[in-house]
């Protein structure tokens, strides 16, 4: 609740809407206690006095009544309405959007026909037909504006129960015997409520608009009362001779409308989580680059890529989240190199780093240097990073279907990744493509090549994934577990596929995973990854065969291997720590099981022997590693 | 052996196309006729991609499908009413996707109080006894409680879960994918809690999975299903050693072992069969290399073997 005000604060408009409303709804609530006259008492020998008359502030209107009376007692009356109406139309609206929605199927289809109809209606014609069949009067008008904006409410409500109504929590709530009413009640509506209220903030200005139409027609409220559509209307026939008694009402309607849609964009503002995300903020075009400290320099001249020290943080608030500490690795052409760590050990924002590609805000690099060919590509201008991204470097993501475009189709995107970075024609470009296809062993490439992505199935989809990564002859593809969303017998494929291409090709791969099984198959080199740091490098079958850091040695025994049979697993306990809070030594000693003191007394350095590394005091299997 | 769960000729057909006045254009099967018995104490895997109805078939299992034909006997008792409440405390499912599965608005308390007060109508008092009573056995503090569910990490939701199918008290729990959402390092911890649980109050479980190293490391059998047809049944530690249907062979070939060497155990397409328009016959035979024209006369029976091993194959290896 405090974080929503705070949000809501920080909008300055809507601050301003939430002051104006405050303070005409406190007017409109203290109205019958201000020494006011009688609204109603007409004094036909005082009529049209105007403004700043003594005893009558805003004037008197046609019949002689004290305008300032009626303003705030037909406020107070529009406020009552409007906010009647509006909560009455959330309520039938919503209650009849989660029925719909919960049980679709006939139910849906004929509830949902039926509000089609009454929106066919334009909704100045259905209130006059209600108020019309029901009579004139203030609650009549009510109940119009009310049915007329209960459709809105339905469509909304029910477009996100039908998303809720799919969600394992309801089948869950369905086998722990909640009955169907218990559901809608219990657990589809109390996460409905945000959507509702930020329906109601945003249409409540509009009722209170409609209603005082409906009075201005003579439809509403009836003489003597007062509401501030029926002073507008009865100030009409003196507009030119005594405009104070329509710029009166007038003004207020449009202060009170104002201030209500200004609250209520700001209320939209602070409920939806997208925008609470931050994640309709536009991330910078490449990472903020702001490093402390000197260039560490290359350490292996040899390698395509080669990445010394590098630091990546995420600036939250006042949390500085250390994703990368200090990463070192260096790939050589037609080498993989593989990265596994478990989720949080940032290995994905390691990889994501390279190309500037974290989002900023809030990511920040914040020391290191990743060189391509020498050249270091952290802090480069954008311009070269930009015509090196997909040329030279090129990326391969896990999920095949949110990073490609679902309404173009694969020839297209193809045709467009080479055009991003060499003149050709459409046609060449086509005849690119195919040849792509072919070589990720697509069948029927050339007419493939028409299909949308949905006309793919996962497998499919990561091949031409491969083929766009490849479409611009890249030295380096960084994958980023390319097969974890596939099957195993897909996964086996896409394995195979890739290890091809970097021997025929010289492709250099950087591999990240959190499989061990894939790691051994298709990895010359292995890094592991904890906490935002390298705890162990090696050659693939040396580290896999003799780990010598714990969490290398407990994180492989976690993994059963198959073939094994029934058995216990030897599990690590506790969790991974989190990177805003990382212990002062090593990030494992809580979890490890040869702690000492001296674990916990200060950094842990990375030690190299031979070709093998690792960050630990005391190693495990550190005979057979040097054997 | 008792049987804890039966099923008998369960089959599941979705009906696609059709509009509010015109019956439905066609139909899909997404799981085909199963005859299945999990004899109580066991821990029965069934592994399968995506695709096969692995997950149809868990669904109706706890009622939350009504089956196209077929019957399910729990414990001795025929179920024929598609009522969870009544499946519920019975049979019992852990979700896939540990966060989802809890609603983000209640506490963890009123998640865990619901089974309780709904299906067995407890009162207050035995409602609180109950519950830490569960959360000692999945080894969760007390203190979790009165929070919510997006304070808690993977693991710990997972556990939750757990204890929630635990609190219906049923005997039986489908655990659909458990812990594939989890990191390596949990998922080992959530699997030993199962072990333990299952050892402690005699639970019998139906372990659905798509990795065949966690499936053969937790289950006493296996049945392996395709395009919704159970076609290979055996113990777990025979099964992947020595597959006899080639589609157990191929997954068995295809998971990532350390030290095999990188090859793709098959070439070309190798796509689900279309279900709209299902093949004659074995839905394998496209991509198997032993298929023969008596593969295409008619869909292979399970058939069950000397061994005890069951397999839909005409042709199967080592037979």
């Amino acid at each position: 609740m405090t974080a929503f005000l705070t949000l809501l604060a920080r909008n300055r408009l809507a601050l301003a809407g939430l002051v104006v409303m405050t303070v005409v709804v406190v007017l409109a609530l203290i109205t019958p206690l201000l020494p006011l006259a009688d609204p109603d008492v007409t004094d036909t020998g005082n009529r049209f006095v105007p403004p700043l008359s003594p005893g009558a502030w805003l004037g008197t209107d046609h019949l002689g009544r004290d305008l300032l009376s009626r303003l705030l007692w037909g406020t107070r009356l529009s406020l009552a309405v409007g906010f009647a109406a509006a909560v009455a139309a959330a309520t039938i609206g919503a209650a009849i959007g989660m029925i719909a929605g919960f049980y679709g199927g006939r139910v849906d289809n004929i509830i949902m026909r039926a509000v089609d109809m009454l929106m066919a209606f334009p909704y100045i014609l259905l209130a006059l037909a209600i108020v019309a069949a029901l009579g004139p009067g203030l609650i009549n008008a009510l109940i119009a504006v009310a049915a007329v904006n209960v459709p809105f409410f339905a469509r909304n409500i029910r477009g996100i129960t039908v998303g809720i109504a799919n969600k394992e929590f309801v089948d869950a709530a369905r086998l722990s015997g909640l009955s169907n009413a218990r559901i809608i009640l219990t657990e589809v509506l109390p996460n409905v409520v945000p959507v509702i209220v930020i329906a109601m903030s945003t249409t409540i200005g509009w009722m209170i608009l409609e209603t005082a139409g409906l009075s201005f027609l003579g439809l509403g409220s009836q003489p003597p009362q007062a509401d501030l559509g029926s002073m507008l209307g009865e100030a009409r026939s003196a507009l030119i001779t005594n405009p104070h008694t329509s710029v009166v009402p007038g003004l207020m309607i449009l202060v009170i409308v104002m201030a209500i849609n200004l609250l209520g964009d700001g209320v939209r503002d602070a409920l939806d989580p997208r925008l609470k995300s931050g994640a309709l903020s536009r991330p910078m075009a490449a990472t903020r680059v702001d490093r402390r400290s000197p260039v560490p320099p290359a350490q292996d001249a040899a390698a395509v890529l080669d990445i010394a020290g590098l630091q990546t943080q995420f600036h939250i608030k006042d949390r500085v989240y250390r994703a990368v500490g200090g990463v070192s690795l260096s790939v050589k052409p037609g080498e993989c190199l593989g990265i596994i760590g478990e989720s949080g050990s940032g290995k994905s924002v390691t990889a994501l780093s390279i190309m500037g590609l974290v989002a900023s805000p809030p990511g920040v690099i914040t020391g290191g240097a990743a060189r391509l060919h020498g050249d270091d590509l952290i802090g480069m201008p954008y311009r070269q990073l930009r015509d090196l991204r997909g040329r030279a470097v090129s990326y391969i993501f896990q999920d095949p279907q949110a990073t490609l475009h679902p309404l173009y189709t694969v020839g297209d995107q193809l045709i467009e990744a080479i055009r991003a970075h060499r003149p050709i024609s459409v046609k060449a470009g086509r005849a690119r493509a195919v040849e792509l296809l072919k070589a990720v062993r697509i069948p029927n490439a050339a007419s493939r090549i028409g299909n949308y992505p949905h006309e793919m199935s996962g497998g499919m989809r990561q091949r031409v994934g491969i083929a766009m990564a490849l479409a611009n002859e890249p030295q380096i593809i960084i994958a980023d577990e390319p097969t974890t969303a596939l099957d195993v017998t897909v996964q086996a494929q896409i394995l195979a596929l890739l290890d091809d291409l970097r021997r025929s090709r010289g492709l250099a791969i950087v591999f990240i995973t959190h499989d061990f099984g894939v790691v051994g198959q298709l990895c010359d080199r292995v890094a592991v990854m904890y906490a935002g740091k390298i705890v162990e490098a090696g050659p693939t079958r040396a580290v896999l065969d003799a780990p010598m850091h714990p969490y290398t040695a407990r994180l492989i025994d976690c993994v059963p291997e198959l073939g094994g049979g029934k058995r216990r697993l030897e599990a690590i306990p506790g969790l991974p720590p989190v990177v805003d809070k990382l212990p002062h030594g090593c990030a494992f000693a809580d979890r490890c099981d040869r702690v000492q003191g001296l674990c916990r007394a200060g950094t842990v350095a990375l030690e190299h022997t031979g070709n093998r590394a690792v960050r630990c005091h005391f190693p495990v299997n550190e005979r057979q590693a040097a054997e | 052996m008792t049987a804890a769960l039966k099923l008998v000729n369960l089959s599941k057909t979705f009906d696609i196309g059709g509009g509010f006045f015109s019956a439905p254009r066609a139909g899909v099967r997404a799981v085909h006729p199963t005859d299945l018995t999990v004899a109580a104490g066991e821990t029965l895997g069934i592994v399968g991609e995506s695709g096969c109805g692995k997950s149809t078939l868990a669904r109706m299992l706890v009622g939350l499908l009504p089956p196209t034909t077929g019957t399910i006997e729990i414990e001795g008792a025929a179920l024929d009413t598609a009522d969870p409440a009544v499946f519920g405390k019975r049979i019992q499912y852990v979700f896939q996707d540990p966060i989802s599965s809890l609603n983000p608005r209640k506490t963890i308390r009123q998640i865990m109080e619901a089974p309780l007060k709904r299906l067995h109508g407890m009162g207050r008092a035995d409602r609180a006894a109950r519950i830490s009573e569960i959360f000692a056995s999945v080894n969760l503090r007390e203190e979790f409680l009165d929070r919510y569910p997006h304070e808690f990490s993977g693991g710990q939701a997972q556990r939750i879960g757990i204890a929630r199918a635990l609190a219906a008290a049923a005997r039986i729990l489908i655990l659909d994918e458990p812990v594939s959402a989890l990191d390596v390092s949990v998922q080992a911890q959530v699997l030993n809690l199962l072990a333990d649980l299952k050892r402690d109050f005699g639970l019998t479980y139906l372990f659905i999975t798509h990795d065949l190293s966690v499936v053969e490391a937790v289950s006493d059998r296996i049945a392996v299903l395709y395009f919704g047809s159970v076609v290979e049944l055996g113990r777990a530690e025979d099964i992947f050693r020595a597959p006899m249907h080639p589609y157990t062979k191929l997954l068995a070939d295809s998971a990532p072992v350390v030290g095999r060497a990188l090859t793709a155990p098959e070439g070309g397409e190798t796509e689900l069969p279309d279900p709209l328009n299902p093949p004659s016959g074995c839905a394998f035979r496209a991509r198997c290399p032993r298929a023969t024209a008596l593969c295409a006369s008619a869909p292979p029976p399970l058939q069950a073997r000397a061994d005890g091993r069951e397999v839909a194959c005409y042709h199967p290896l080592d037979g």
